[in-house]
């Protein structure tokens, strides 16, 4: 007992310098924790705020695209110019690496001489190896079957892109600016098409859809592969359609007609 | 059992000009690689020769060379401790830290190249189960861990008696660690160069080679520097043994071309590779199957035949040739396998502006370059500063101490 008596006893001395230095390291703390605090409280969301970004995805849809190649003119890139100005890809004039979402593919029969031009973009596999080889699980597929990247998970390995078949994801090898709130990107990271998932999630059409029907050639209808009275699942249903690489059993929701 | 001849194991010095000159050699590759990995970092990949066409680059082959050798150099300690080849005793330690070494190099490479290197704890926290890379993570650093454990039964004399077990597990799990190596390309399915269920295989035949050619490289040069003996008995032996290897690689090549040209839509990539591919045609036939196959064939058992040992000069000529040879190799998997397009729509000519349907172009660049040899400057760190540390190179390999019998047989002695 005498011991601890002496303990307590001993400090009864006022020390100014150490006094000094906790004030200061108090201080310091505070200042550093409060623009954190106060921005959690921010962007915290309260109920009433709440937004369907923050809802689980259900999957009583099946998102797809039917893209009638018969209607799509060679020349034309509506849709691709549509997916730069809504994701905000403006390139760094570098082709090489610079992203590409969507572009337009041309196609030439060699034994008979037929051309056709198409839009590629992420085909949105029911079986996406993208999502099978990623080894972080940043690479995914929502149950709505629209296949995105967590850009806070993927580490850049680029796997995804090796595993592709449709070389529809690009790896961002520099730094960006500018970027749209709803398609946040980041330097070395992989990307591609999200299917306009913010609009898509808001009840709208992907960019694409919507500019190839104002100023293109109307050949692109998104929709729900799954509600069989959707107009994308009645026209599936009546015309002949094909899916790129339908051989690698893939089940891409993005269908082409006329092909 | 016979005599049983006593192996004493002795630290290399640290004072000999040899020492510093390495460990200042590869301390400065060490730290460029490391400012090449800064430099990518702050700029983006797009300074590198990489692109969407091209997304693993040169780094990818050093750190595959690394790590498939990594595997490969343990060989000699498994020869040892599993097949129980007596000659081969002495040489298990050096063998065992050869491989750690290398891994890590290996792995140094594979990390620092990522676009997010500073999210490496995510991928630790994160992991997908149905993909070859995050099983690769579990493969890598259990390969160290089993491997130390390996190395300590041989050290630790009262762990002696459980060196064939740690042996026999070290040898499965780096079957297992190059089956997974290979299989990051096998499994891509829309690789027409590499989608093949031949890449495991093959992998393991490639590390056998390429391991036990580092291996003798390092010996050779341990052994010059710090003034051991190395008998030509045992030199003859890693000789032979590295010729096999030779061979069993030139046959798992053939077989991989060979199924791939036999499948109708596979004759694009294999002519593409095989002929018409320039710089990846070349580095085939005149890389990897000239220099790094035939040449050290005819090296190795030229000057081996009718009782004559190779000179330690020659095994090391050969074994560098088939570094070389490897080297050659996997940039022609890697990057050829690559630069040669994915196929959309079969039997149709395409073309965008994404190079769909083009060959594509890579260079190196020089921080790509430096990112590698920083790899390889680490697992040569390793390697010296472990032989300075601690016991791991016998004070003479000389043919009067060395058992020359193949396996302990019991009339024989």
């Amino acid at each position: 007992m005498s011991g601890n008596t002496n303990k307590l006893d001993a400090p009864t001395g006022f020390d100014p310098v150490r006094r000094k230095f906790l004030s200061a390291v108090t201080a310091a703390t505070g200042v550093a924790l409060a623009p954190g605090v106060m921005l959690y409280g921010i962007t915290r969301p309260s109920p009433a705020t709440a937004n369907v970004a923050n809802e689980a995805v259900a999957n009583a849809a099946r998102w797809g695209m039917l893209i009638d190649v018969g209607r799509c003119a060679d020349g034309c890139d509506a849709c691709v110019s549509a997916c730069v100005e809504e994701n905000g890809l403006e390139g760094h004039g570098r082709p090489a690496t610079d992203a590409q979402w969507i572009r337009k593919v041309e196609i030439r029969n060699p034994s008979t001489g037929r051309r056709q031009s198409l839009p590629v973009m992420c085909q949105h596999c029911a079986e996406p190896p993208c999502v099978d080889v990623c080894p972080t699980g940043a690479s995914f597929k929502r149950a709505d079957g629209i296949v995105l990247v967590d850009k806070h998970r993927c580490i850049g390995c680029r796997y995804c892109m090796m595993a592709c078949p449709y070389k529809a994801r690009s790896f961002i090898a520099e730094d960006l600016e500018d970027q749209k709130p709803h398609a946040p990107r980041g330097k070395g990271t992989v990307e591609g098409c999200t299917l306009c998932v913010h609009r898509v999630d808001a009840g709208r059409q992907p960019a694409c859809v919507e500019a190839c029907g104002d100023s293109g050639g109307g050949a692109m209808l998104f929709g729900d592969l799954q509600d069989p009275q959707s107009e994308i699942s009645r026209r599936v249903a009546s015309h002949a359609t094909r899916q790129i690489r339908a051989d690698l059993g893939l089940d891409p929701g993005v269908r082409y007609q006329n092909l | 059992m016979g005599m049983e001849v006593r192996t004493t194991y002795r630290e290399i010095s640290g004072r000999s000009p040899q020492f510093y000159t390495l460990g200042v050699i590869m301390g400065t590759f060490f730290l460029l690689g490391l400012a090449s990995v800064a430099y990518v970092e702050h700029a983006g990949h797009h300074v590198t020769g990489g692109s969407n066409q091209i997304v693993w680059g040169i780094p990818d082959v050093f750190a595959m060379l690394l790590i498939v050798s990594a595997s490969g150099a343990l060989n000699v300690a498994i020869i040892s401790s599993v097949f129980r080849v007596k000659l081969y005793q002495p040489l298990e330690r050096l063998s065992c830290l050869l491989a750690i070494g290398l891994l890590i190099g290996g792995l140094m490479i594979l990390i620092l190249d990522l676009g997010r290197s500073d999210r490496v704890i995510v991928a630790m926290l994160n992991r997908n189960f149905k993909s070859i890379f995050a099983w690769n993570f579990y493969l890598y650093t259990g390969f160290i861990a089993i491997v130390t454990v390996y190395l300590w039964t041989q050290m630790e004399p009262r762990m002696n008696r459980y060196i064939p077990a740690a042996g026999l597990f070290a040898f499965g799990w780096r079957l297992a660690l190059t089956t997974g190596s290979g299989s990051i390309y096998g499994v891509l399915i829309a690789r027409e160069a590499y989608n093949s269920a031949i890449m495991g295989p093959l992998f393991i035949a490639m590390s056998f080679s390429f391991g036990l050619a580092v291996y003798i490289l390092v010996l050779l040069a341990a052994c010059k520097g710090s003034g051991r003996e190395i008998g030509s008995v045992l030199l003859r032996r890693l000789a032979r043994l590295l010729g096999v290897f030779i061979v069993v690689v030139l046959y798992f090549t053939a077989v991989q071309h060979l199924t791939n040209l036999y499948a109708a839509g596979r004759g694009g990539v294999e002519h593409f590779i095989l002929f018409d591919g320039g710089l990846y045609s070349l580095l085939f036939w005149g890389g990897q199957v000239f220099l790094g196959g035939l040449v050290p064939l005819v090296l190795l058992f030229r000057s081996s035949r009718g009782g004559l040992y190779p000179a330690g000069r020659t095994v090391a000529l050969a074994a560098a040739l088939v570094l070389t040879g490897a080297f050659a190799q996997l940039y022609v998997i890697i990057i050829g396998g690559q630069a040669w397009p994915l196929t959309l729509f079969p039997g149709m000519e395409v073309s965008s502006s994404f190079f769909d349907g083009e060959i594509a172009a890579y260079t190196p660049s020089l921080p790509e370059i430096g990112l590698g040899l920083g790899g390889v400057a680490l697992a040569g760190l390793v390697v010296l500063f472990g032989t300075r540390l601690l016991r791991f190179l016998p004070t003479t390999l000389a043919n009067s101490v060395l058992d020359p019998q193949p396996t302990a047989p019991a009339e024989n002695s």
